[in-house]
């Protein structure tokens, strides 16, 4: 199988976005019949690559080949006409219509006069879903069915045009383990009609067990490609994390000062579950785990977003209840949220207005709002802070990313907490934004703040934090000091493989 | 930082560009078309233009404030109806009328309150339920007018006060008495805006409501400040406009809430929230009446002007879309 010619290939592909070159020169083939794994850490340019095959960006450099055609991928129907087709890990489904009408959603077939030819959609759907072997039909309303099923569906629209290449990414991120095997079931049946698969996975079991073949990607440049068969998981995790990093040379180590959050057996619903753990003054206490493991929700938790459903929260050794967000910085907790535009910031504002929000309450004079209070406070965490922008009065929707993030933390100084949550602090930053807020958060922790970083790179984590506590599905597998971690047992934890080969 | 301030300046100032077209037009046209022989950019013309823009701007001016905080009040009409209809038959009670003088503020006072319960009704239900503002106060707009109905069924209510008839037909320094509620209120919702704790939450909560959340502001009880701020300046529209006429039909104050958000949105507020301004909103609100002077004018009838300015709104905001999106366009760069 392995010796025939390549259906897809992707030849030195370049792309780059402003401050950042996401994919430097990649290239990738895909043959007829092949589960073809592609990895890398979150980050490393993966969704970035299958957005240029799928014609959603432009490479700057590199050519795509469908057989030994070039094709020029400018829309995302130029994919679909070339039967390259995408299952995304995001469902894009109408709930409120039948499986079949969202099948052939934007293709329904037509009887004279624009009428639906409901006979044959029902017909065509019923024949594709014979083919996975799914247990609803194609009148049954998408709303109804499980994710898993949900997913199937997706699928199912990926088989009407008779694909050539069907890309996967992180399928299995949802669905249970007897979901899988369906899964694996349907792929197995693309391999058999020649269709190449392109598998995008965390999971390294998964890998193992269904792929071919392995490429890897670190920081937007391609590592290689190994044949599954003759490779094993500590040779992938190497390539996919690159150098070994030297711990101790980054780190200024300081003066840790007594536990100033203790959280114990902390559970949300099915979100995450019997989680413990404390932080010191002075202490980064890093949470890595992929993506739903459950380390924003405790974030989320423990700042009185969400309600627990059990366990509880100590602040210098006093139980406290938290209810809402006014609650926890009242008591000294702050959180840098995720997703810094949709969660942090008020675009819409100038700098200084955003940074002065949760205490604007404090800065008046008689009834009116303070300016000399509020430039103040911004003067202050603007120099402190190093932020890069012409004056208070600037939008904070046109400023760089680093520089954004840079007002929401001081947003947060300016609050004197003391215990400071920072969630993806670097997501969507570039490189050397990067590595000055890394050095920011050192300089809290070295100034007495007890600091969570949630990350889901490595190297940020390892970077930044005197702890790492691992998690996997909604729960803490495993804690590790500086000294005792290593990418390898880190990988295998956050995974979720057995702990006892977690030495 | 000098670029910052032109871009608002420009947003800002378009309203008030439009207004100088709409006077040049209709003064120049008037000369050829106008049905009387008076000219139309006579400044007592201009200052009737003012107090006849009152009624809908201290409505609209509110209504800045509730779209700027996210939100929509469409039962300002009803409200404006129901005060009208308190402040003019509270008067013809007997015990009254037998205070003098002193029924006129305290007829006041009954039709403001009816204004701010009603409205902190719509802000009870919009914070508690979290139902959408629109759907809320579509039902209370209907619910509200019902009441106004069950009053005093089909019949105008009646009362007139000469006392309070001399009051509002008074002129200091040349501005008639409804002109200056409507400055005064522009001036005090200003002060709220752009110098308040709450006028900033208010920007916040409208722009982006989960990073208020996260910064800690308590969102619903901005909400229900918000709708009774409205409600207490749909009242005061009331007690301004039928203080002079003494006479209120049931189905009066219908539609207002649509010239309301027209001058709102005139004036550059974003209904999606988060951006606006009461000064710009006062600019939409004469607009729209120079609009309808105008247009009567130069001889057209009711129907041509809502024709025009029906397409005039929508010429403003595409023309808004397209300016903002060459800016999207820009920053990409």
């Amino acid at each position: 199988m392995t010796d025939q010619s390549p259906i897809l290939r992707l030849e030195n592909i370049v792309k780059a976005f402003p401050g950042v070159r996401a994919l430097d020169g990649v290239s990738l083939d895909l043959r007829p019949g092949e589960v073809h794994a592609l990895m890398g850490e979150n980050g490393a340019g993966k969704s970035t690559l299958m957005k240029v095959l799928g014609g959603l960006h432009q490479p700057n450099e590199g050519k795509i080949y469908i057989g030994e055609k070039q094709v020029v991928m400018d829309r995302p129907q130029t994919a679909k006409q070339n039967g390259v087709v995408f299952i995304h890990q995001e469902l894009s489904l109408a709930d409120e219509l039948s499986v079949a009408e969202n099948i052939f959603l934007g293709e329904l077939p037509r009887k004279s006069l624009g009428r639906v030819d409901w006979e044959k959609l029902y017909t065509d759907t019923d024949a594709i879903l014979d083919r996975l072997n799914v247990g609803f039909n194609a009148r049954t309303r998408v709303g109804d069915l499980s994710i898993a099923n949900q997913q199937m569906v997706e699928i199912a629209r990926a088989l009407t045009v008779d694909p050539r290449a069907v890309i996967f990414d992180e399928p299995t991120a949802s669905l249970t383990d007897s979901e899988k095997v369906v899964l694996f079931d349907v792929i197995a049946d693309l391999q058999s009609r020649g269709v190449g698969v392109i598998y995008i996975s965390h999971r390294m079991e998964e890998i193992f067990k269904i792929t071919d073949r392995i490429s890897v990607l670190r920081d937007g440049s391609y590592r290689g490609t190994l044949n599954t068969a003759e490779t094993n998981e500590e040779d992938v995790t190497q390539l996919m994390i690159g150098r070994k990093l030297d711990l101790s040379r980054n780190k200024v180590q300081h003066e840790m000062g007594d536990v100033a959050l203790e959280v114990r057996n902390l559970s949300c619903g099915k979100l995450f579950h019997d989680v413990s753990f404390t932080v010191r003054k002075g202490e980064v206490v890093g949470f890595y785990g992929l993506v739903g493991a459950g380390r924003t929700e405790i974030a989320e938790t423990i700042f009185g977003l969400r309600e627990p459903s059990a366990g509880k929260i100590l602040l210098d050794g006093q139980e406290v209840t938290i209810n809402s967000p006014q609650d926890a910085i009242a008591r000294g907790i702050s959180l840098v949220p995720e997703d810094r535009k949709g969660q942090g910031l008020v675009l819409g504002m100038n700098c200084r207005d955003n940074m002065t929000l949760p205490q604007i309450g404090e800065l008046t004079s008689g009834p009116f709002t303070s300016d000399k209070a509020e430039v103040a406070i911004f003067d202050k965490y603007h120099d402190a802070l190093d932020i890069r922008t012409p004056g208070w009065r600037q939008t904070v929707g046109n400023l760089s990313g680093g520089n954004q993030q840079k007002i929401v933390i001081g947003k947060w100084l300016s609050m004197h907490p003391k215990v400071l949550i920072v969630d993806e602090p670097t997501r969507g930053i570039d490189v050397g934004s990067k590595s000055e807020i890394h050095n920011l958060i050192r300089d809290l922790a070295a100034q007495g703040y007890a600091v969570i970083v949630v990350s889901s790179e490595m190297p940020e984590v390892l970077h930044v934090s005197d702890r790492i506590v691992a998690m996997f599905s909604g729960r803490v597998m495993r804690e590790f000091t500086t000294e005792e971690v290593t990418e390898n047992n880190l990988v295998q934890a956050i995974s979720g493989l057995s702990e006892d080969r977690v030495a | 930082m000098s670029n910052i301030n032109r871009t608002d300046l420009i947003k800002q100032g378009a309203i008030w560009a439009f207004i100088a077209v709409e006077l040049a037009f209709f003064s120049i046209a008037g000369k050829f078309l106008s049905v009387t022989d008076a000219t139309f950019m006579d400044p007592e013309n201009m200052l009737l233009l003012l107090k006849q823009s009152a009624p809908i701007g201290i409505i609209a001016l509110g209504m800045t404030i509730v779209m700027i905080n996210g939100n929509i009040d469409l039962s300002v009409g009803a409200i404006f109806a129901m005060s009208a209809v308190i402040l003019l038959d509270s008067m013809g009670w007997a015990w009254m009328q037998s205070l003098g003088v002193w029924s006129i503020p305290i007829s006041w006072g009954l039709a403001l309150l009816t204004g701010v319960v009603l409205g902190a009704i719509n802000g009870l239900i919009v914070w508690k339920t979290g139902v959408d503002a629109f759907i809320v106060t579509l039902g209370s707009m209907l619910g509200y007018r019902g009441l106004v109905f069950m009053y005093n069924g089909e019949q105008p209510t009646s009362h007139l006060n000469w006392t309070l008839v001399d009051f509002a037909e008074a002129r200091f320094l040349g501005l008639h008495t409804a002109t200056w509620f409507l400055l005064v209120v522009a001036l005090i919702l200003w002060l709220v805006m752009t110098r308040t704790v709450h006028g900033r939450n208010a920007y916040a909560i409208g722009n982006n409501r989960e990073a208020a959340v996260n910064a800690g502001i308590r969102v619903g009880p901005h909400f229900l400040w918000n709708f009774m701020l409205i409600g207490f300046l749909s009242a005061l529209s009331a007690v301004v406009f039928y203080s002079e006429s003494g006479s209120v039909n049931p189905n009066d104050g219908m539609l207002y809430e649509l010239w309301a958000i027209t001058a709102v949105v005139l004036g550059g507020t974003k209904l999606t929230g988060g951006y606006g301004s009461i000064i710009s909103t006062l600019g939409g609100v004469i607009a729209i009446q120079l609009l309808r002077k105008g247009l009567g004018h130069i001889g057209s009838d009711t129907e041509t002007v809502n024709l025009v300015i029906g397409l005039i709104l929508i010429a403003v905001l595409f023309l808004d879309r397209q300016l903002n999106r060459k800016g999207k366009e820009e920053l990409r760069v």
